[in-house]
């Protein structure tokens, strides 16, 4: 279990970063590499160079931008995870920081790798759609925005064009009072997810849910809004006949054929349940300031 | 077996190298690696620490865990080229130089928290990095567990390595809640 | 000396050096020059190979030879069958290179060596191999069927061996019994897992003419003649080494790997040193397995629930060779009746070729599987009699009075007849059940299930036949320069801590700290006397071997003292590395005697030059050392155990299943265990907690999985679920020790005894918990939140 060859590009600048991966047909991107490396080392994926990008200046730490928090290719996820800014933002995502691995992955693991590699049962993908963020794609045609609706193709396929780096992923703000819970079912602590939610909703006048946005992961072949759940939800009183409601219009999101630990039926059943149970929390956390 | 000609025996591949500069357990380190050299194999094999071990090479067992510029990693999920400049800490340099163990190491040995002992310095390498990290310490046992959940051990059934972590944290005068 | 090492909670020896990074397992051997391997292994579960074209890789930069079946001369054979019994069929076992067919995927076709391993993998890619794929079947219950595919073209039906046993009168004893119970249960496929792969080095010496070779193996020496034998050397121009091994759990005890085989072979061919580091995907298609069986299990009882007789049918999956012949079956079929009298008794079972990694014993070999079987029909027995599940195993338990208690007719692995030595079988059980406290439980459980909480609470009771001869040596002796008791014995150890407790009944016997007693074992250029290390037997086989040979050099040590000191050999102790009159301050050290016995021409110390003011050492005239006698304190001794000795406890646990997520959670997880005296009860815990861990993975999390092409599809740790701390529970452990009377230290193995019971305790608990959905009685293991999830929905499905 020993890397294949490949060339080693350092690159000091995003644009020396462009110009390798356009000088190469299979390049691959190396910023934490704790997704890359597995599948270097079983030789799974033999990319012609690895790019490394870790030493650009431009593409270190995070920063909050107006109603945005910009996390940048290199900025670790326990970085993030323990930035108090970007909580006090948007707890969700050290909610869902926290299910993703190990402390010791997320110390090397990238946000926006993790979003790039996208894996089907990843827990950042679904937060980049539950939040409705966006990529920041570099290419040698100049930067682009693919919003998260846009951009998870299939499992580890995006819309990230071969001659592209993914910069940085832009998540919104939340609006305070927001109700907001990540859930998932791993087999063991720090696994993928066999079905994983993220859940967020805005209430509004008469105590009914303004706005409810879920996405799932696990549960198909890419990270998914739960859209039949979320209309279940708009415009009703919060309480437990609509949550369960919503929870069992989210079944049908449900695309994975059976695999080793789950069978479609059990995890139509694991997703009802973690939506149901995603869905009281968030609602308990509504109207309240965000606290840890 | 009849005695035969010595046959020609290549010395090394003709790989991609490249310098790299780091600091290793305090000490400047300078060497030409294969740019596909895990960080494992560079320790194990090209300075001869040989305490990191090697258990999956794929970022699960964790016993290859190192601390980079103060945080744990797994260093068979790192390139040798990647730590370039970074500053390493191996199970090497837990220990006084005068042999005296590091609290984790001495409640370790006390709470009997190692059996074959090849899982343990990917340990002793997390539970440093997270005393040295962590404001509050959760000592409580889902706490513990939880701290412990990125490192497999085949032997102990983890329960010594929990009472190890509240020992250490004794012994270093680190109380928590739990 | 204050205290006794026998049986006290004595610090590890090794510990400083294992948590320092001052291990040294194979690939931390430092060997300049050395060469790596990588191998070609098979796609295919099945296939003929057509041609291996190995130019390209031969011609890569880097590589130093390519391998296949064709240059291997006389190494090119099936390996040895290592235990024969009338019963197999054609025993077919492993080749170092494939020749003509494969049967698993993982199996070696090529071997690359290499500058470094990095470079072998490349080249091992160019190897082009034709495969013609052939049939096969995985389902055990198929591949035994007329027109099933053959794992091996001349094995008719898969059938490996097929054996009956029978003990007592079973066929009468079922025309008399009033009540039946028959249940089939299934155990999967696991593997070991051992943090540390497997890993072989050597070293070829032209001038010595020796073959050194470090090998993480369990079983050195038999390793060692063995290569002696294929590679026509003098056995002691054969070194093996196991030094530091990262756990074995019965993986490490196989012998040949093809490795262990094409190393020293390539080192001496190469006239380099070579190394191969096994990596974790190779473990788990190139190491062996175990577990699969099925067992149809019927006890024939009384309305009262006592069981007067059971018969057990079953299939054990035996991989695509059968190497350690009929063992495992063996051990599983002659523990089929577990802690119960039950005095008639058939068993059954075929041992089935499939197209996978072949399978080896692997902890508890056969002992957890017997242990699920008539532990399910037990919890069977008493739903259907309307019996606590303690009461009828409290009905059937094996009585103190009845012991030694022999099952005859049923031949254990030693190949004598099932004798169980000693137990108190019933007073265990009370323990658990008074630990736990039932009745209070029950309420608890009434109360959650009224919050919508279901708790369960799973019981198992098991038996261990452990501690299996032929024998083992152990060799003592005190240095007379530094004092220090250096012991040795044969087999080796993979953590379990051998070298403390070995040091623990030197040191009670020489009257020395333990941390003075220095343990090598497992190295045939030190002792090479002995057997390997497996079926829960160092402790007891080379424990007592040890301190036979301590009891010697004791006898040797006072001899002297009592001259030297002119006092009489009653009126010595040993205590504090010194022997003193008693009630004096007059005294030798250990030093000083070992000294005075070994007549030095130079005084190197301190100890030399004090122990000329004794009185000579022997009493004699003529030459120093006289006729017949050895200079110095050592002694060599050995074991060998007249059968196995049967250790035994129960295991129950509070478990809380959340039909939700169909997770579980365990509350508490109690264990009552006996393994006779403990000679280390830190050590004994360690061994029952880590057992339980590797129970817990085996009953929940880990299980080997082939498609229907015989393709592993879960070969890393990814999928392969080993538990991590925060899956496995803490276990409450209580303690007995009823000697065993078959050795001198009444002492009965533990390495495997954790893992046994954790199958059955997990399936009582999940029916007990989910009573109320009205499940189905969970009947295979490993079980998963899948399975939890399909038994809730059967219910359901079959309620009005």
């Amino acid at each position: 279990m020993k890397p294949p060859l490949f060339d080693y590009v350092r690159a000091e600048t995003v644009d020396e970063a462009v110009a390798a991966r356009a000088a190469h047909e299979y390049s691959a991107v190396l910023a934490g590499g704790q997704s890359l490396l597995p599948t270097l080392n079983f030789r799974l994926a033999r990319p012609d160079a690895l790019i490394d990008i870790g030493r650009i200046k431009a593409l270190q730490g995070t920063a909050i931008d107006g109603d945005e928090i910009v996390i940048r290719a290199m900025a670790r996820q326990r970085e993030v995870e323990y930035d108090e800014a970007i909580f006090a933002a948007n707890p969700l995502i050290r909610e869902t920081l926290g299910n993703v691995a190990h402390a010791v992955i997320r110390n090397r693991g990238t946000v926006v790798g993790s979003i790039a590699h996208a894996d089907a049962s990843a827990e950042l993908p679904a937060l980049l759609l539950a939040t409705g963020g966006a990529v920041i794609a570099r290419g040698p045609k100049g930067e682009r925005r693919i919003e998260a609706n846009a951009f998870f193709k299939f499992h580890m396929t995006t819309s990230l064009a071969a001659d592209e780096i993914a910069v940085a992923v832009c998540i919104p703000r939340l609006p305070p009072g927001t109700g907001y819970a990540f859930l998932e079912f791993a087999r063991r602590h720090g696994d993928y997810a066999l079905a994983g939610v993220c859940a967020l909703l805005t209430m509004g006048a008469g105590g009914r849910v303004a706005s409810a946005r879920l996405a799932a992961c696990g549960i198909g072949s890419r990270a998914v809004r739960l859209v039949a759940a979320e209309a279940a939800l708009n415009g009703q009183k919060p309480d437990a006949a609509s949550f369960a409601a919503a929870a069992k219009a989210a079944r049908d999101a449900v695309t994975a054929s059976d695999d080793r630990q789950a069978s479609i039926a059990f995890r139509k059943h694991l997703l009802e349940h973690i939506v149901g149970r995603a869905l009281g929390m968030a609602h308990g956390r509504a109207g309240k300031p965000f606290a840890s | 077996m009849s005695r035969r000609i010595a046959p020609v025996l290549a010395e090394r591949s003709d790989d991609p190298r490249r310098a790299i500069n780091l600091t290793v357990n305090g000490e400047a380190v300078t060497r030409d690696v294969s740019t596909r050299l895990l960080l494992s194999d560079f320790l194990r094999h090209d300075l001869r620490l040989t305490g990191t071990h090697v258990g999956c090479e794929h970022g699960v067992c964790g016993c290859c865990t190192v601390l980079i510029d103060g945080h744990s990693a797994r260093s068979c999920l790192t390139l040798a080229v990647q730590a370039d400049g970074s500053a390493i800490r191996t199970i090497e340099s837990v220990a006084a130089d005068d042999g005296t163990l590091h609290p984790v190491q001495r409640a370790f040995k006390e709470c009997h928290a190692l059996q074959c002992g090849f899982c343990t310095p990917g340990f002793v390498m997390s539970i440093v990095s997270h005393f040295e990290e962590a404001g509050t310490l959760d000592l409580s046992e889902d706490g513990v567990r939880e701290m412990l959940s990125g490192n497999l051990c085949r032997c102990t059934g983890y329960q010594n390595i929990v009472a190890a972590v509240r020992r250490a944290a004794e012994l270093m005068g680190r109380g928590g809640k739990g | 000396m204050a205290t006794r090492g026998f049986g006290a909670p004595v610090q590890r020896t090794n510990d400083s050096r294992l948590l320092t990074g001052g291990g040294h397992y194979v690939d931390d051997i430092p060997l300049a020059g050395a060469l790596h391997v990588a191998f070609v292994r098979s796609p295919f579960a099945r296939a003929r190979i057509k041609r291996i074209d190995v130019s390209a890789a031969r011609a890569h930069s880097g590589v130093a030879a390519v391998y296949t079946a064709d240059d291997l001369g006389a190494l090119d054979v099936e390996m040895p069958l290592l235990i024969p019994h009338p019963c197999l069929i054609g025993p077919r076992t492993q080749r170092p290179l494939a020749r003509g067919d494969v049967h698993h995927v993982g199996q070696t076709v090529a071997m690359v060596v290499a500058v470094d391993r990095y470079v072998a993998e490349d080249a091992a890619r160019l190897i082009e191999v034709d495969y013609e794929p052939l049939p096969v079947e995985l389902d055990l219950e198929k591949a035994i069927k007329s027109d099933a595919p053959l794992v091996h073209g001349d094995v008719k039906n898969n059938i490996a061996a097929h054996f009956v046993q029978t003990s007592g009168d079973p066929d009468g004893a079922f025309a008399r019994a009033t009540h039946f119970t028959k249940i089939r249960v299934r155990v999967e496929r696991s593997t070991a897992a051992p943090m540390e792969c497997r890993a072989v080095a050597a070293r070829y010496d032209t001038v010595s003419g020796e073959l050194t070779v470090w090998d993480g193996t369990q079983a050195p020496i038999s390793v060692r003649g063995g290569l002696a034998s294929l590679f026509g050397l003098d056995e002691d121009k054969v070194r093996v080494i196991a030094p530091d091994v990262g756990g074995g759990f019965g993986q490490k005890v196989l012998l040949f790997y093809p490795d262990e085989i094409l190393v020293p072979f390539a080192a001496m061919r190469l006239g380099r040193p070579v190394k191969f580091i096994e990596d974790r995907s190779e473990n788990f298609i190139g190491s062996t397995q175990e577990r699969t069986q099925i067992h149809e299990i019927e006890l024939a009882a009384t309305k009262d629930g006592d069981v007067l007789a059971l018969r057990d049918s079953f299939l054990h999956d035996t991989g695509a060779y059968i190497p350690y012949g009929i063992a495992i079956a063996q051990v599983a079929s002659t523990s089929i009746a577990g802690p119960y009298r039950v005095p008639n008794i058939w068993v059954e079972f075929k041992a089935v070729y499939t197209p996978t990694v072949p399978v080896t014993p692997y902890r508890g070999c056969g002992r957890p599987h017997a242990c699920f079987a008539i532990e399910r029909a037990m919890d069977q027995l008493a739903d259907e009699l309307g019996l606590d599940r303690f009461e009828v195993r409290r009905r059937n338990l094996i009585a103190p009075a009845q012991f030694p208690y022999t099952r005859q007719g049923l031949l254990f692995a030693d190949g004598l007849a099932v004798t169980y030595d000693s137990g108190e079988y019933a007073k265990a059980l009370e323990l658990i059940a008074k630990e736990i406290d039932v009745a209070a439980f029950r309420q608890e459980q009434a109360t959650a299930l009224k919050a919508g909480r279901y708790l369960g609470l799973g019981l198992a009771f098991y038996v261990e036949g452990t501690g299996l001869g032929p024998y083992e040596g152990g060799h003592v002796k005190v240095h007379p320069i530094t004092g220090k008791v250096y012991v040795n014995t044969g087999l080796s150890g993979q953590g379990q801590g051998h070298e403390t407790v070995f040091a623990q009944i030197v040191a009670d016997q020489l009257g020395v700290d333990p941390n003075d007693v220095i343990v090598v074992e497992g190295d045939t250029g030190v002792f090479d006397w002995g057997v390997a290390t497996f079926a829960s037997r160092a402790a007891v086989v080379s424990g007592n071997a040890i301190h036979k040979a301590a009891l010697k050099a004791r006898a040797i040590v006072l001899e002297a003292a009592s001259n030297m000191l002119e006092a009489a050999i009653d009126d010595l102790e040993l205590v504090d590395g010194k022997v003193r009159v008693k009630g004096t301050d007059r005294g030798a050290t250990l030093a000083e005697v070992a000294t005075a016995t070994n007549p030095l021409r130079y005084a190197f110390n301190k100890a030399a030059q004090s122990a000329t003011q004794f009185a000579p050492a022997a009493r004699h005239d003529g030459p120093q050392l006289g006729e017949g006698r050895a200079p110095g304190i050592e002694a060599t001794d050995y074991y060998a155990p007249p059968h196995a000795t049967w250790a035994y406890g129960v295991h129950a646990a509070i478990v809380e299943v959340d039909p939700g997520l169909c997770s579980i959670k365990f509350h508490r997880y109690l264990c009552v265990h006996d393994c006779g005296n403990m000679i280390n009860p830190a050590i004994v815990e360690g061994q029952v907690m880590g057992g339980v861990a590797q129970g817990v993975g085996g009953a929940f999390y880990e299980r080997v999985e082939y498609d229907v092409d015989g393709n592993p599809r879960n070969a890393n740790f990814m999928d392969f679920l080993v538990p991590y701390a925060t899956e496995v529970p803490r276990v409450e452990m209580h303690h007995m020790e009823t000697p065993s009377p078959l050795n001198p230290l009444g002492v009965k193995g533990v390495g495997e005894a954790g893992c046994i019971a954790v199958g059955q305790v997990l399936a009582s608990a999940l029916d007990d918990a989910l009573k109320p959905f009205g499940v189905a009685p969970f009947r295979e293991v490993p079980l998963s939140p899948n399975a939890i999830f399909e038994a809730i929905e059967a219910a359901k499905g079959r309620r009005p």
